[in-house]
Formats: structure tokens, sequence, C-alpha cells
């Protein structure tokens, strides 16, 4: 029996390629994520245990997640703990964010998510005596206005030895013109991933990044030989006075990548769900394929029977084909899933997340993956079909024309209502919150009302496949007659392919349809609460100095400048941020629309609240905001709520002088500005900040359209991945096509031998193909507004209280699969108008 | 109009040869091969299994082409015609009837009856398609699928599409092959009242005797060539030609 599978499938292998597609294509983009998180997260690692020492001695509490603050170890420190027993030196480093180095052209380098680092130079040996960072060119920076640069960034920026550097930083001075006297690089392979360095001079460094305080961020203590990690850090501990804690390097570093790999983790988890939707999409075109496959050799199968293979050996003989097609389709899948992490590592690139310099890690888990996921999907696409192979009687092999079995149509209406209504149950309990992990609910939701729309979807669609038909035969005439009865012959058939449309379809609508109403909750919000004249902000909302503040204040026509800033706490499951704002501001007209308490009552250590997020959290005024700042967990009182503020980015209030408090930076990462209304002031303000070019100043349409930027490029990379699932129902349509004429080729001959012409044979198949596109696109669009609109309606709690519907992309949808209809029947309809008339006839 | 004798030709062929491969495997299926098909005839072809009936016919209908000779349906030649023309030439002055597999299934028979003309954009002839559908006798079928036809209803609607467009000329093929003989012999019957009553030019390949003995004159082939023929034949007379076609090989 294998042989006899083996051989039918060569016989059918074009056929059977183009259902491979759709397993290439969801294997590949299993196989590109799980090879590019790999080679991400080996390459974070590879790098953390570089940025380590043996023993690293920090303040209590700060771990890898959070940027370095303006906690700081005494320096001190350093000479108490040159003694310690096995420890062979002891250095103090001083690290700081938001360094950024500025090319000749006046742009940023690197810096667009891995951190552009500032800090000292030490040639400190890494952990285990690993080599990381060192001067390959030039030398150590030795006094103020010197500066030593990592060999990338030096060569991007274009600068080399013995020139004036351009650096901003967030300390107190804003722009820095040091000369570069020494390049360092990783002399035996690796790379800084895409961040940005810059190093002083201890004392400079400690004077421009910690205010001038003679502390470190960290100290490292180097092992001596024969000394283990864990025994130093234990005689270090010894030594250490409270407030500040020692870990090994392996300890640090696996905290440091496992933040930073948690960071990017969204992505797999993105890219996968995408694998998951064309592997969904792809399993409808095997189903179809194999059903129309073997109801075309039901008569060869029923001689198999007749001959006197089993019921079994007849089942298997089709599966074992599937596990052949899922095995081939895997190997091309895992080719190109690596060429697409090859190309995902190019793009990450672009953005700054050089990965460059790690070779791609093909894991065993990889290999694996794609071909448990390629093979099993093929064969349980195949399984119904092949079930149903079994139930073909033995006669059925002397007969003329074989009807396959097949389950009524009732059933599958039943199993599809059920199918809708146990998703729509899931769905609505994950929008309502009312279960654990509400996203597992809602997208499981979302595929199951998928999954059972499609089931029922040939009892379902019959109105419109009549109706169509009906259209057909008046716009059409005889053609159109007979294209209109080819899509009812087979509902079956017609409505699985079409299938695969609509769930692509049905998402990208869905996301149409969450961006339109984004934009347009982003926009009212900031109609409704846009406060001053313009905006001051940094790009990926980096601090700056606050020096920037203190200048535009002086600027004619400026009345106040309000500075806005940021902490990103520990708060609650998932992290929060804290905003922190002077009071004064509210004195000088920021005008905050107040629903509870009075924001004049915000002192240090009080905190006033967003109206949704203090009803999340339960709080009011008086109430105790518990929140991890820096240095540990804070209660703040509550003094004030407010209703929903664009120009607020976190929903917590506090004063500035309680974030220093608490370790963080004296930076700012927003400022306000309020005018008298002179025109001339916005061009007065980008003076003070062209040397910045992280800081943009804005006024409220500016501003609103940066807003919406982000919302736009997600949506548009969205569109992007769906594309692919669109790309596989086309093919879907294509397959059908092709096999369904294949089967008609008497029919086709008949039609040509009473004189149908080719133009009308090939407009025949056309308005079939595009019956088929239609439909999806029709339950997909209509599906997809029934998602946006509930999704959106369930996330009117937090913001977005506008139900944007875009018409004219939806109906631009419905004309794009049109096309799709069009051309997807452009190489099934020429080779149903090239069969030999002949031929067609006497085809048995 | 071409003529031979008083009587108008609806086609002809002249020195019709057909061939397959080349070399020491090249068949010849036809042999210059000559025949006028004269109109209101109905004609059957006749001949063992590879005699070359089916090609002769498929030449004649505008199905297949010949390797050298002419074909002439009515004041055309076929040769050198394009795949529009053929189509056109079919839909317009051929009818068709095959053994099995005339209908297309997704229309009801009076959408199949009325096909090559609403194909064409054409109104049917209300009086024509009238006696056409009384004549075939399904009057009361008009609004069913194939797959709710017997196989006789079947061939008679398809009889009936071939008659409708007022072709030219109809050929069957192996018509009632598939029929059991009473819905065979209607079958025939009607072919047979077509011609007579209404003029209509039929050529029908057969091997059954019975069959052939309906029509106006048989054409043997043997070999890709005519090796008799028969005016008025009965059962009996077909049968002895086909003994003594047979005999040879016999021997």
């Amino acid at each position: 029996m294998f042989r006899t599978a083996l051989k039918s499938l060569l016989g059918r292998k074009v056929r059977l390629l183009m259902s491979t597609f759709a397993i290439v294509l969801g294997v590949a983009f299993v196989v590109g994520t799980l090879v590019f998180s790999d080679t991400l997260s080996r390459s974070f690692t590879a790098l953390m245990a570089s940025t380590v020492g043996d023993v690293v001695v920090r303040p209590a509490g700060s771990s890898g997640d959070t940027e370095p603050t303006a906690r700081t170890v005494d320096a001190s420190l350093v000479d108490r703990l040159e003694g310690v027993e096995g420890a062979a030196r002891v250095d103090g480093n001083v690290t700081a964010f938001g360094v950024f180095v500025i090319d000749e052209d006046n742009k940023v380098v690197g810096g667009q998510g891995p951190p552009a680092i500032g800090g000292n130079w030490n040639d400190a040996p890494a952990g285990h005596d690993l080599e990381g960072l060192a001067i390959i060119g030039g030398r150590a920076p030795e006094k103020a206005g010197e500066v030593l640069l990592d060999s990338s960034t030096a060569g991007e920026a274009g600068y080399t030895i013995g020139e004036e550097v351009h650096l901003v930083s967030s300390g107190d001075q804003a722009v820095l013109r040091p000369t570069l006297v020494g390049i360092a690089g990783f002399p035996e392979g690796g790379s800084l991933n895409g961040a940005t360095f810059a190093a002083f001079d201890t004392r400079t460094a400690q004077r421009l990044l910690l205010d001038g305080k003679d502390a470190f961020t960290d100290i490292w203590v180097t092992a001596e030989p024969g000394t283990s990690q864990g025994e130093l850090a234990d005689a270090v501990a010894q030594r250490l006075p409270d407030g500040v804690e020692a870990v090994t390097g392996d300890e640090a570093a696996d905290e440091a990548a496992s933040a930073i790999q948690e960071a990017v983790g969204f992505l797999t988890t993105f890219l996968l769900i995408f694998a998951g939707i064309s592997l969904v999409v792809g399993g409808f075109l095997i189903v179809n394929t194999f059903s129309i496959l073997v109801a075309q050799r039901s008569r060869e199968l029923a001689l198999l029977r007749a001959l006197g293979a089993s019921k079994r050996q007849v089942t298997r003989s089709v599966l074992v084909e599937a596990f052949v097609l899922g095995a081939i389709g895997s190997t091309i899948g895992l080719g190109l899933g690596i060429l697409l992490a090859m190309g995902i590592r190019t793009l990450f690139g672009q953005f700054g997340l050089d990965l460059s310099g790690q070779s791609l890690i093909i894991g065993p888990r990889t290999v694996l993956a794609a071909y448990a996921v390629g093979i099993i999907v093929t064969m349980a696409a195949a399984w119904l079909p092949a079930h149903r192979t079994g139930r073909i009687a033995p006669i059925q092999a002397m007969r003329d024309d074989v009807a396959m079995p097949e389950a009524s149509l009732h059933r599958r209406l039943v199993i599809g209502v059920a199918m809708i209504l146990a998703g729509g149950g899931a769905l609505a309990a994950g929008l309502m919150d009312a279960v654990p992990r509400p996203g597992w609910f809602v997208g499981g939701g979302i595929l199951f009302i998928l999954l059972g729309v499609a089931a029922a979807s040939p009892v379902i669609s019959h109105p419109f496949l009549a109706g169509a038909a009906w259209v057909y035969a008046r716009m059409f005439g005889t053609v159109g007659r007979l294209a209109g009865q080819n899509s009812l012959r087979n509902p079956r058939r017609t409505t699985a392919t079409s299938s695969a449309l609509m769930i692509g379809l049905s998402l990208a609508c869905t996301m149409a349809i969450v961006g339109a109403s984004a934009k347009a909750s982003v926009d009212e919000t900031i109609e409704k609460n846009f406060v001053g004249d313009y905006v001051v902000s940094s790009l990926f909302g980096q601090p700056f100095s606050p020096q920037i503040a203190r200048d535009m204040a002086k600027v004619d026509g400026v009345d106040h400048v309000w500075a806005q800033r940021f902490a990103i706490t520990g708060s609650g499951p998932d992290g929060q941020g804290v905003a922190a704002l002077d009071p004064a501001a509210f004195e000088q007209g920021l005008d905050l629309d107040m629903v509870a308490g009075d924001s004049a009552d915000l002192r240090d250590g009080t905190v006033i609240l967003d109206e949704e997020y203090a009803d999340e959290e339960g709080l009011s005024v008086g109430d105790t905001y518990d929140v991890d700042l820096a240095d540990g967990p804070r209660g703040l009182e509550v003094v004030g709520v407010y209703a929903e503020n664009p120009i607020l980015i976190f929903p917590a209030v506090t004063t500035p002088q309680t974030l220093i408090d608490a370790g963080y930076r004296d930076a700012d990462n927003f400022l306000i500005v309020d005018t008298t209304g002179s025109s001339a002031v916005q061009a007065d303000l980008e003076a003070l900040v062209a040397e910045l070019p992280i800081v943009t100043v804005k006024d409220q349409q500016e501003f609103a359209e940066e807003q919406r930027g982000p919302i736009d490029q997600l949506v548009l990379m969205i569109f992007a991945l769906l594309g692919l699932a669109l790309l596989i129902a086309v093919l879907g349509i294509v397959n059908t096509l092709a096999l369904s004429i294949i089967e008609r080729t008497r029919e086709v001959g008949l039609l040509r031998a009473i004189g149908v012409s080719r133009p009308q044979l090939r407009r025949m198949v056309t308005l079939e193909s595009v019956v088929i596109a239609v439909l999806g696109a029709v339950l997909g669009v209509v599906m997809g507004i029934g998602f946006g609109v509930a999704l959106m309606h369930s996330l009117r709690d937090e913001g977005l209280e506008v139900i944007d519907v875009p018409v004219g992309q939806l109906v631009m949808f419905l004309v794009v699969s049109l096309v799709i209809g069009v051309l997807a029947a452009l190489l099934p309809a020429r080779r149903a108008a090239r069969l030999d008339v002949l031929g067609a006839i006497s085809t048995e | 109009m071409t003529t031979t004798g008083d009587r108008p030709v609806a086609a002809r062929v002249r020195h019709l040869t057909k061939t397959y491969g080349s070399g020491d495997a090249m068949v010849r299926a036809l042999d210059d091969v000559s025949l006028d098909l004269v109109e209101g005839e109905f004609t059957a072809i006749m001949g063992p299994s590879g005699s070359g009936k089916s090609t002769l016919m498929h030449c004649c209908a505008a199905l297949d082409t010949a390797t050298s000779g002419e074909v002439w349906i009515g004041d055309r030649e076929l040769s050198g015609l394009k795949d529009k023309e053929l189509t056109r030439l079919r839909r317009d002055e051929v009818g068709f009837v095959f053994q099995s597999f005339n209908l297309v299934p997704t229309l009801t028979a009076e959408e199949n009856i009325l096909l090559p003309q609403s194909i064409a954009r054409r109104k049917p002839d209300r009086e024509w398609y009238d006696s056409v559908i009384a004549t075939v006798g399904i009057g009361d079928r008009l609004g069913h699928r194939p797959n709710q036809l017997s196989g006789g209803q079947q061939q008679r609607v398809a009889v009936a599409r071939a008659l409708a467009g007022r072709p030219r000329i109809v050929f069957a093929d192996e018509p009632t092959g598939n029929l059991d003989s009473q819905s065979g012999a209607e079958v025939l019957d009607l072919l047979r009242r077509s011609a007579a009553d209404h003029g209509q030019t039929i050529v029908m390949v057969t091997h059954d005797p019975v069959a052939a003995s309906y029509t106006d004159r048989v054409v043997f082939l043997a070999d890709g060539r005519i090796v008799d023929e028969l005016r008025h034949p009965d059962r009996d007379k077909v049968l002895e030609v086909m003994a003594r076609m047979s005999a040879p090989a016999e021997v």
C-alpha cells in the first residue's frame, strides 16, 4: 500500500505542491521566529556575559530590568573591598542611559531600542576572565573633554581619533563636544547589538552622569584564579553596608539577558500568532485538496477495496500521502524559515538592533518544531477526507459515477453553530475580563467563531451563492448561469475555499477598525485636552537635560514651561509608570479636569491619579497608592483624581522631588510650553534644541500626528503579515478551481463541442472564482466588523471611546477580493480553455 | 449550394487522410476517404472497432482535424479555420448527440436544450422549439435536472438540443450505446422522424445493425477506407455486409 500511495503522490505533484505552499509558509514562520529568537537570546547572553564582572556590587533591589538610576554606591566602598580575600582587583563603574552620539549630519546614531550608554572607562576583565570591550585604537580617556567610543558607533557616525564628537546627554549639561581619543571593540568578535557606548574618565563620568557625586553605579570585583564567583560574592557581602548587595556575574548576566528577552518577547508571540493563522488557513486548503483528490480517485480506491484492501489500508494510504506531503512541506519551510530569520535580522538591523555579530542559531528544537507542525497539521487536515475514503464500497468500482459519501449538511450546521456559540461565549468572557488570561479567550474565541462559520458555511452561504447565481444569470446570460450553478453544485468545496480568504480578511478588517478607532480616539482626546501651545518631547521618551526647560522659559513670548518626567516603576503585575509635574504648574494655569480632590494639593510624597486607573485600582482621595520605586516600595497619598488627559502620559502624577528622592535622575521627558500667543515662538524654541536632534518641538497638530504614527505603523505591519494569509487563500482558490476543472473535463469538452467559445469558458471560470472570493470577503468583512466593534467596545473603559468603522477601507477590501478572484482564475481558466475538445469528450 | 444530382449536399469530405505517429509506428485512421452527405438524409457509419468511423465523424463535425484532404460543411471548407470559427461553426451549423454525458448537470432539461442558442445570445424560434419538444415527447420533464431523468429521457433531451438550433447537420455518436432496447428504439425513431418529417440531415456512428436499420443509408468503413454502402438497409442486409467484411479475417 505504501508504494501505491507514493506513486499516486508522484502522479499529482504539481497540484499537491500548491497545497503544500500553505504548510511551507506556516512552517517558515515558525522556523523563522524560533531561529531569530534563539539567535537573539544567544547574542544577548553573550553580550551580557561580557558586561558583568565576577561579582557585581550594586544598590540593593536594583536589577537588570530597570535602567540605571541615580542610585549609587559610595566610591569609598572600592577601597574597602580591595582587601577582600580572593579579590584580584576592584573597579567602580559609572553607567547611564541616554548619552546619544550625534553624527555630522545632526542625526542620532542607533538608539531606537538598544540603549545609548554613557559611562566611565576601565579595563577590568568581565566575569570568568572574559575579554569584553577592549581598546583597539588610541587610548583611554584621561581628563575632561576626552571620550572613547565603541568601534561600530564611531564608524557609523564617521568620527576618527582626534576629531570633536557631538554628544547629547540627559545630564545637566545637554550638549557635549569632547575629543575622540580612543576606540573600543571586541577583539574576539561580538557586538553591542546596536547599543552605543561613550566612555569618559571616571571623574568626568561622575560629573556628567551622576550629578558630580563621588560614587559608582556598581562595582566589579574580579576573582583571583581559583576563587569561584560564589565564594567571592559571599566574602564581599560580609563587608557591605546596608542597602548594598553583591551578586555573582552569572546571576547578573542572566537577569539582564532575560529582562531584555522579555522586552522583545512580544515579537516572538506576534510572529507565532501569524504562523498559527497561516497554518489554520493552510489547513483548510489541505482539507479541500485532499477531499477533491480523494473524490477524483474514488473509483481507483474502490477498485483497491474490490481487490481486497481493507478499509484501514485505504485510509492509511491517504494518510501516508499526507505524511509525505507534510514532510516535504516542512523541509521546504525549514529552509525558507532560515531565510526569513535572516530577513528579520536585517530588518532589525535597520531599526538599530544589530545582531550581525552573531551567526544564526538553528537548534534541534527548531527542526523538531518544523517537522512536528508541518506533518501534524497536514495529517490532521487529511484525516477527514482519508476517513471518508474508508466508507467507499468496493462495488462502486464498477459504477460509472461514484459519489463520495458525505456527512450531511445538517450536521455541519449544528457543529458550526455550536462552535460559533462557544467561540462567542469565550470571546465575550475574554472581552469582559471575566476570566484569567483574557487574551487567550479572545484569541481562542475568534478562532472558534471563524472555524464555526467555516463549518456552517455551506448552509449559511447558500442565500449568498444563490443570489450571486441569480445576478450572474441576469448580467452574463448563459455563461453567468453556468458559473453560478457551478459555485452551487458543491457548496462544501466553494465555501471551504472561500473560508481561507474569510479568515485573512476578517482579521484584516478587525485590525482596520481597531486602528482607525484608536487613531480617532487619539485625535479626540488631544482635541479635548491639549493644554499649552507646544509640547517638547524626545525620541523614544528619552530623558533630556532640565536645562532645556530653563532655557525655554526665558524665550520671548513664553509664559510658562511645565516639565514632566517619567519613572518606570514596578507596581502591579506588569509594571507601570509614574509621571512627575511641578505643582506650581497648576497655579500657573495648567488646567486639569479634576474629578475628585484638588490638583493644588499635590505635594512631595503625594500623587494624583487618572480616573480610570483609580477605578481599576479601587483608589480614591485619601487612600495610599503603593508603588515600587527605584529604592523600593513606597506609599504615596492620593490627593486627587483627574479625567483622562493625553498630556499626562502615565496615569499617576507625583512631584519631581519625590522621584529624585527615590533615586531617579534629575532629567525631563516632556515639556509643555504655554505662550502669550506670539507665532514666532516655535522657531525660537526649535533654535534652542537645534543641537539636540533627539528633542523636538511640536504644536497640537504635529503632536497628534506623532501619536497616530505608531498606530499606523503597527496596522501596516499586521496588514503585511495578513497579506501572506491572503496569498495562501488565493492559491487555495487557484487549486480548487484547477482541480474542479480536471474533475469536469468532460463537461468542459461538451460545452466546447456544442459551441462555447474559449473566451466564454474563461469568463465562466473567472465568474466562479469571483463568487468564491467575494463570498470569502463578505463573510470576512462582516465578521471583521463584528470582532472589531466588539473589541473596541470592550476597550471603551481604557480610553478608546470612539468606534470608527473605516467604510472606505472595507469597501476596498471587497474590491480587492474581486481582483483576487479574477487573478486566481487566470491559470485555471486558461487551462480550461486550452483543453482539447476531443480528448475532453472521450475522457473516462 | 453544392449539389449531387438534384439533391443538395449538407457536408462532404474529399480525400480525407488522418494518420497518427510516424515511420514504422504510423497508423492510418483514415485513408483517402471521400463521401457526400445529402441533405435530409439519415446516414449511418458502421465498421469494426478501429475502422476509423469515429475519427471520420469527428473530422466532419469540426472536432478533429485531418492530416490531409478537405471537409466541407455547406459552402465552407474547414481546413485553415481558427478555433474561434470552428467553435462558431459547431454552435450554429452542427448538432451533437454523444453516447453519454450529453447534458450539463447543473442545468435543467430546457436550459440544456436551449444552451447553444443562449450561448449565441439568440432568441429561440418558439414555434420550432415547441414542435421539437412535441416530437421528442419530454414536455413534462423540462424543468428537471439531468440526474432526475432516465437514460432514455436524457438522450431524447440531447436530441432535442441537437435539433433545436436547426443545424445544417446533426452528428450522433453511438446515441443508443448506453440505453436499453426500448429507450434505444424511441431515440432512433425520433432521429428517423426528424430526418423524414423535417428534412434534418443526420449522421450516426454505430456498430449496432438494428440501429443502422433505422437509417436511409449505411456507409461501411474498414481500416480507414469506405468498403461498402447500403441504401434503405434492414437488419439482415447490414448483418450480411458485416459478415462479408469480417470474412477475410476469419480465413
